[in-house]
């Protein structure tokens, strides 16, 4: 019998043959992020007196609040719930992005799906054999947390409810991608607005979590990663909080497929108009193309980076009142430096995040190069008048600059939010000055990110994606958890990012920021020479 | 310039496998050259070396008197280039890239001309190219070279996907640019195509070049294919300009000297005939028969 669902299972094969690296790649990382953590934690703070103490500092400050989520008890298990539990819902959130776009509109736009379409295949199942595939990786990725989390000697249910937290944020972002997938006619537009999603969701239980009790703490609740937290792995589950996420992968299910039979095929929802019968004035040569391509993109990162780090930085106002509870935690608290030396810690944590997004931003625009060449769109430029650095800079420019603006951005709205919410004697002038000029020293670390995915591209084209985006993985790993996993000064001096300066509050060292520039310039300068000399895909 | 193009003994590898294997290519200024071989020969590739976007391995080669890998981006500001596959940016409309390619190039982009040409190939210049099929997109990428004032044109199998009447208009406008004095370096798979535009021809094979001249100097091109269906068998030895002939009782397959064709046919008719079909051998075919013994046995079934 021929139905709507025809030959699902074949293309489900198909998917998993195509994703046979990358899925377990992405399955290895997230399930060896979370035990090693966890294992690390277990050797690492073995007696009660010891969890107690990095539970009290994590709790009076609020940049660890804002970055890793609020903290639900002090034992091992949800001490590692609490470092890894948002952060491994991200990657398995980020994962779903990546299988579900690939296996629908990215296809359609290629032309495969209408290749397979043609074949006795009924009509929704590439997009149901799409969701299968990655609902299938987030069970595997739940097992294998629920398997391994025991071995290391953490509370069974605890243990079922951390994997089963990451797990469904996986599967309520593929809901969610599902319906990305049918709105746009690009995969690359349909992969920003989830990112977007994602950006969304991460801060608004940021905020909530940072804000504490006095503030909007209910915002923690609004999407998913919060719900991470609300799940409360090993400190007195609460399992009811699981049919949230299940909640929206079944409406973004059932909405995607809604969407779908009401479109045509390879078209969005939103129809594309005619546009100029003749280029205008801006579109002119090289550089002009590379704006031309990629300002949509670095018009939605602007726009997210400027509500997101307002709400951020006006979350700032308040923090500090609310940690005076107990005599451990106030001591830690005037440890720390208190009040003032509290909120420049977030605010400085929140540059921090600002730094590793921007740099996410620089890697996808240099990168735009691969794509352009593996497309054989380079062609038609490279056999116009135009030299191969003269289009390789074209590209490495706007990661430059947009890069630049996107921290500006982050600075300057950091400032207004905070300014603007904080007491009288605080100016907003002086805070935007201060928090423009803390967004900007991350550039040189940003600039380092970039040109390591440049030279990659010039010498190891074929790899160029995995490096890019595997140093900025390794960035985030180092700087986020580094530290918290006691590795040794070394590690952490790999990273750039450990080397500009913590602003607002730290001491700015202009050799440091010098030398990562002098990097970045070497390794943009022999990424171009090796685009010189090699074969065009 | 007497050559617009001269390649010698060019050699380029991809890992193992051998893409060319010693290439000879001389294109005239001023001539239509087409540069014929079956799919998966070095067209692409040679034409890539000729732009600078590969490096060759050995050999030499100079395009425009200069070298296409070392001058490359002076170099471009003299040709113009249809690749053999169009992809576009799906964003841009169609009139849009012809400006840009045009801006890349150098040149100011003709608008006249360009708008005259939009008409006779029918081009919507204001749609987003990701709404082009592959034949609109092929006339974008043709709009944009012949508008420009390039002295070389590189067109890398410029009619795939153009429906016949845009094919008549794209002969058409080559032959009045060889009027013009242009030279245009066509390659393609379809030896009709050759036949109807081209001054020279250079055939290729397996990253070799096997045969190159003018059409007339290669005797064994102006055959005709000879497929009958007879009332009686028919006997044809002794007959000069037959070639390859094959008979299966009332059947005959053979090939025949256009300047012997009236012999044969009222030889044909003596017989008796049921059927009969006449057209010129596919470039495929002349391989299987032609080339397959000088250049190895690896090709021949």
């Amino acid at each position: 019998m021929i139905n709507s669902l025809t030959s699902t299972p074949a293309l489900v094969k198909l998917a998993l043959r195509r994703d046979r690296i990358m899925l377990p790649a992405w399955l290895y990382v997230i399930v060896i992020g979370v035990c090693a953590n966890a294992y690390t934690f277990s050797k690492l703070y073995k007696t009660p007196s010891s969890q107690a103490a990095l539970a009290a500092s994590a709790r009076s400050n609020p940049a660890l609040l804002f970055l890793y989520g609020r903290m639900n008890g002090t034992s091992v298990g949800a001490l590692t719930a609490w470092r890894f539990g948002v952060w491994g819902s991200l990657f398995a959130a980020i994962m779903a992005i990546f299988i579900v776009i690939r296996h629908t509109r990215a296809d359609e736009e290629a032309g495969r799906l209408e290749l397979i379409g043609s074949a006795r295949v009924g009509r929704q199942a590439p997009l149901v054999a799409a969701l299968l595939t990655s609902a299938l990786a987030c069970v595997v990725l739940t097992l294998l947390l629920c398997a391994l989390l025991p071995v290391i000697g953490l509370p069974a249910a605890g243990s079922v409810a951390l994997a089963l937290a990451i797990g469904t944020t996986g599967l309520a972002f593929t809901g969610v991608t599902a319906v990305a997938a049918q709105l746009t006619s690009g995969a690359r537009a349909a992969r920003g607005l989830v990112f977007c999603v994602l950006g969304l969701a991460f801060m608004t239980r940021a905020a909530g979590d940072a804000a504490g009790a006095a503030g909007p703490s209910w915002l923690t609740w609004a999407l998913p990663l919060g719900w991470t937290e609300m799940l409360r792995p090993f400190a007195g589950e609460r399992w009811w909080v699981l049919v949230l996420p299940l909640a929206m992968f079944a409406a973004g299910t059932w909405l995607a497929f809604v969407l779908a039979a009401r479109r045509d095929h390879a078209a969005g929802l939103l129809p594309d108009r005619p546009g100029r019968p003749e280029a205008s004035a801006l579109l002119r040569g090289p550089q002009s193309l590379a704006w031309r391509l990629q300002w949509t993109s670095l018009a939605g990162w602007a726009a997210g980076f400027a509500i997101l780090f307002a709400v951020c930085g006006a979350a700032a106002q308040g923090i500090g009142s609310l940690f005076g509870s107990s005599k451990a935690v106030e001591k830690e608290f005037q440890q720390l430096g208190g009040q003032s030396a509290i909120v420049n810690a977030y605010l400085a944590a929140l540059m921090l995040l600002a730094g590793l997004c921007a740099a996410a931003f620089a890697v996808s625009a240099v990168l735009r190069l691969r794509t352009e060449e593996t497309a054989s769109r380079a062609d038609p430029v490279l056999s116009g008048s135009v030299g191969r650095v003269r289009w390789g800079c074209s590209h490495v420019l706007v990661a430059v600059a947009g890069s630049a603006a996107l921290l500006a951005v982050a600075g300057i709205a950091t400032g207004l939010g905070y300014g603007l919410r904080a007491s009288a004697q605080v100016s907003v002038g002086g805070e935007v000055a201060r928090m423009f000029g803390a967004g900007m020293a991350e550039l040189p670390a940003v600039l380092v990110i970039a040109a390591i995915a440049a030279a990659a591209f010039g010498l190891l084209p074929d790899a160029c994606v995995a490096v890019g985006w595997g140093v900025l993985g390794l960035a985030v790993l180092v700087n986020l958890f580094g530290q918290s996993l006691q590795l040794s000064g070394w590690v952490l001096d790999i990273s750039p990012f450990t080397h500009v300066p913590r602003l607002p509050g730290g001491t700015v060292a202009a050799q440091s920021l010098v030398w990562l520039c002098v990097i970045a310039v070497a390794f943009g300068a022999a990424g171009l020479a090796g685009l010189r000399r090699r074969d065009i895909a | 310039m007497a050559n617009a193009i001269a390649a010698t003994g060019l050699r380029k590898h991809f890992g193992p496998t051998k893409a060319l294997d010693g290439l000879e290519l001389t294109v005239r200024s001023g001539e239509v050259h087409a540069f014929l071989g079956p799919n998966g020969a070095g067209k692409t590739t040679t034409i890539r070396i000729l732009l600078g976007l590969l490096r060759k391995d050995g050999g030499d080669v100079t395009l425009l008197g200069g070298d296409p890998w070392r001058d490359a981006t002076t170099l471009h500001s003299r040709l113009a280039y249809v690749p053999g596959d169009v992809t576009l940016w799906p964003g841009l409309t169609g009139g849009e890239i012809i400006d840009l390619l045009a801006s890349l190039r150098g040149d100011g982009g003709a608008p006249k001309r360009r708008q005259e040409l939009t008409e006779r190939f029918d081009l919507d210049p204001s749609k987003k190219a990701r709404a082009y099929s592959k034949g609109n997109r092929q006339k974008v990428a043709l709009v944009a070279a012949l508008a420009s004032d390039a002295e070389l044109l590189v067109l890398d199998e410029p009619t795939a996907g153009l429906d016949p009447l845009m094919e008549a208009t794209f002969r058409e406008l080559i032959a009045a640019e060889r009027q013009a004095g242009r030279t245009v370096l066509l390659s393609s798979h379809i030896l009709a195509e050759a036949e109807a535009l081209a001054d020279r021809v250079t055939i290729i094979r397996a990253g070799r070049t096997v045969e190159t001249g003018t059409l007339a100097e290669m005797r064994h091109l102006s055959r005709t294919s000879v497929d009958a269906d007879l009332d009686t068998p028919v006997v044809l030895d002794g007959l000069p300009g037959v070639h390859d002939a094959m008979i299966d009782g009332t059947r005959l397959r053979c090939e025949v000297d256009n300047a012997a064709l009236n012999a044969v046919l009222s030889r044909l008719t003596s017989a008796g005939v049921r059927t009969l079909t006449c057209r010129p051998p596919t470039l495929e075919e002349l391989f299987l028969r032609h080339y397959s013994e000088r250049t190895g046995p690896a090709q021949q079934r």
